[in-house]
């Protein structure tokens, strides 16, 4: 674990074409992440924060420009490989959870390590243990529809770290849920972070985020606008929130 | 065992491929989870089946019942002595004969194209199935699903279902035909013949039922496998 980068992105491009038009969804994203930092994506809606973290999380190739994970090209990787990567090295979370509906929250958590090839008793400790970590211990044998939603992205934070990843990509994790309970997500991510030293990449709107991150990327039609140090911002998070609520 | 590395030496590890009773134990929790779905899926095999079995059914009974005849005809031949019954029997089955032969082969081709329009609805139904999952799907391959676990779950699940409701839509054939034919021609048909040809019917049933659910699925897994998992992350529930 010497290399101190664990994700490194060079001039990352991801076109879309719709008809005769064609839409630079990223424009030249070049990003160095620290090992074990905490790294909010920020920007508008429609400005790439998703296609960013597509890209970076191996479910889609990027027209051109390179994804280095601890310093190996994901190009390089075939199918297997990036299954292994996928199951491995990356845990993500999505704003809508993404559960599997027909099975409980041990299940849900639970299949990654299946995945990885863990025996069933093995891979059930482990669940039990991350439900429990995440406050859910009580409500294990759940259905996803038998939770609320903050419960359901718990389960889903708990699935990301069925295999112990160095990185955990999140995809607007508290977009779908109220303030409060955004804010118990947002600290869950936080304690994980400095607990266990898992990366955390968050694409988010959610302003509450900036106080917990490393560092702020700021994301503007496809390029990086500009990158903040969270100490050099935090005399200007009060005017912030004044916009957040113009909105 | 040597390992790929990167320029920097990270090893790069591949993907495990995971048993197959993992994938049985996926599925079939699967398909216990969605019962009704299932069940629809497995009544258009059953149908298709039963219709299937049933016309098979009609022609051993018809050789059952000709063989009958003939060996009456026999007797009658070598100046043995018949009963008034035997006697009916051997004029009606003189009748009969040139229909039965008639209609037996076009409901043969109606019931082979009944099985081709059931495997079309499995068809339809699993590219259904896939449709409604495609998320879940997607969110297996975020997780570290392989394309080829993906093709077993299907597989496994439509050949299940297949297979059980091949069987059943058999039991449901050779059931109606043979209360049918026990009402018309009596108990006497019931010989070692009419068993042994109901058993492998049975076999055929199953095998022909289980082989086009197969076939049918072939496309929808494939779709399945083969979603980029943006796709599926994108498709609203
Ligand atoms: N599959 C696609 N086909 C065409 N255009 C797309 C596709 N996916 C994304 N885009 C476009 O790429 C741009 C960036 O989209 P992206 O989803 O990354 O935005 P975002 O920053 O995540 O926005 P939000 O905050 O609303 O989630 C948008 O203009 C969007 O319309
Ligand atoms: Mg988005």
């Amino acid at each position: 674990m010497a290399n101190e980068y664990v994700v490194r992105t060079k001039d990352l491009v991801k076109e879309y074409t719709m008809g005769d038009q064609t839409l630079k969804a990223l424009n030249g994203v070049s990003l160095d992440i620290y090992r074990g930092e905490y790294i909010s994506i920020m920007g508008p809606s429609g400005s790439g924060k998703s296609t960013l973290f597509n890209a970076v999380g191996g479910l889609d190739k990027p027209s051109s420009g390179s994804v280095f994970i601890n310093d190996v090209d994901m190009a390089q990787l075939d199918a297997q490989e990036l299954a292994y990567l996928r199951c491995h090295t990356i845990g993500y979370i999505f704003q809508t959870f993404n559960l599997i509906p027909v099975m409980t929250a041990l299940e849900n958590v639970t299949l990654p390590t299946v995945f990885a090839g863990m025996s069933t008793d093995e891979g059930v400790e482990r669940g039990i243990e991350l439900l429990e970590l995440v406050g859910l211990g009580g409500r294990l044998h759940h259905k996803p529809s038998e939770l609320s939603g903050g419960q359901q992205q718990r389960v889903a934070i708990a699935r990301s770290l069925a295999n112990n990843p160095s990185i955990i990509l999140a995809d607007e994790p508290t977009g779908n849920l109220d303030l409060n309970t955004g804010k118990e997500i947002i600290d869950l991510l936080k304690s994980l972070n400095k607990d266990q030293g898992v990366t955390i990449i968050s694409a988010t709107h959610d302003l509450k985020m900036l106080d917990v991150s490393d560092r702020i990327v700021w994301i503007r039609d496809g390029q990086i606008a500009k990158v903040e140090e969270r100490k050099d911002l935090d005399i200007r998070i009060g005017e912030m929130e004044g916009q957040e609520a113009l909105h | 065992m040597s390992e790929p590395v990167s320029a920097s030496g990270t090893v790069i590890r591949r993907q495990i491929k995971l048993p197959f009773t993992k994938a049985v134990e996926i599925s079939l929790k699967s398909i216990r989870i969605r019962f009704w779905r299932s069940m629809i899926t497995a009544a258009g095999i059953l149908l298709g089946i039963a219709f299937f079995a049933s016309v098979r059914m009609s022609a051993v009974f018809s050789h059952a019942q000709q063989t009958r005849v003939d060996e009456k005809r026999a007797t009658l031949a070598r100046g043995g002595k018949l009963s008034a019954e035997d006697v009916i029997l051997i004029n009606s089955a003189a009748a009969n004969a040139k229909e039965e032969a008639a209609a037996g082969t076009r409901l043969q081709w109606l019931s082979i194209m009944a099985l081709l329009v059931c495997t079309v609805g499995i068809t339809n139904s699993m590219l259904m199935s896939v449709t409604e999952r495609f998320k879940e799907i997607g969110t297996m391959k975020c997780l570290g699903a392989l394309d080829s676990f993906i093709v077993k779950l299907f597989f496994i699940e439509s050949c299940f279902l297949g297979f059980i409701a091949s069987v059943l839509g058999f039991v449901v054939g050779w059931l109606v035909i043979s209360l049918i034919r026990l009402a018309m021609d009596g108990v006497e048909v019931f010989g070692p013949y009419f068993w042994m040809q109901s058993l492998r019917l049975c076999g055929q049933s199953a095998a022909i039922g289980t082989v086009l659910t197969f076939l049918a699925t072939i496309f929808p897994a494939y779709r399945a496998a083969k979603m980029p998992p943006v796709a599926a992350l994108r498709a609203e529930v």
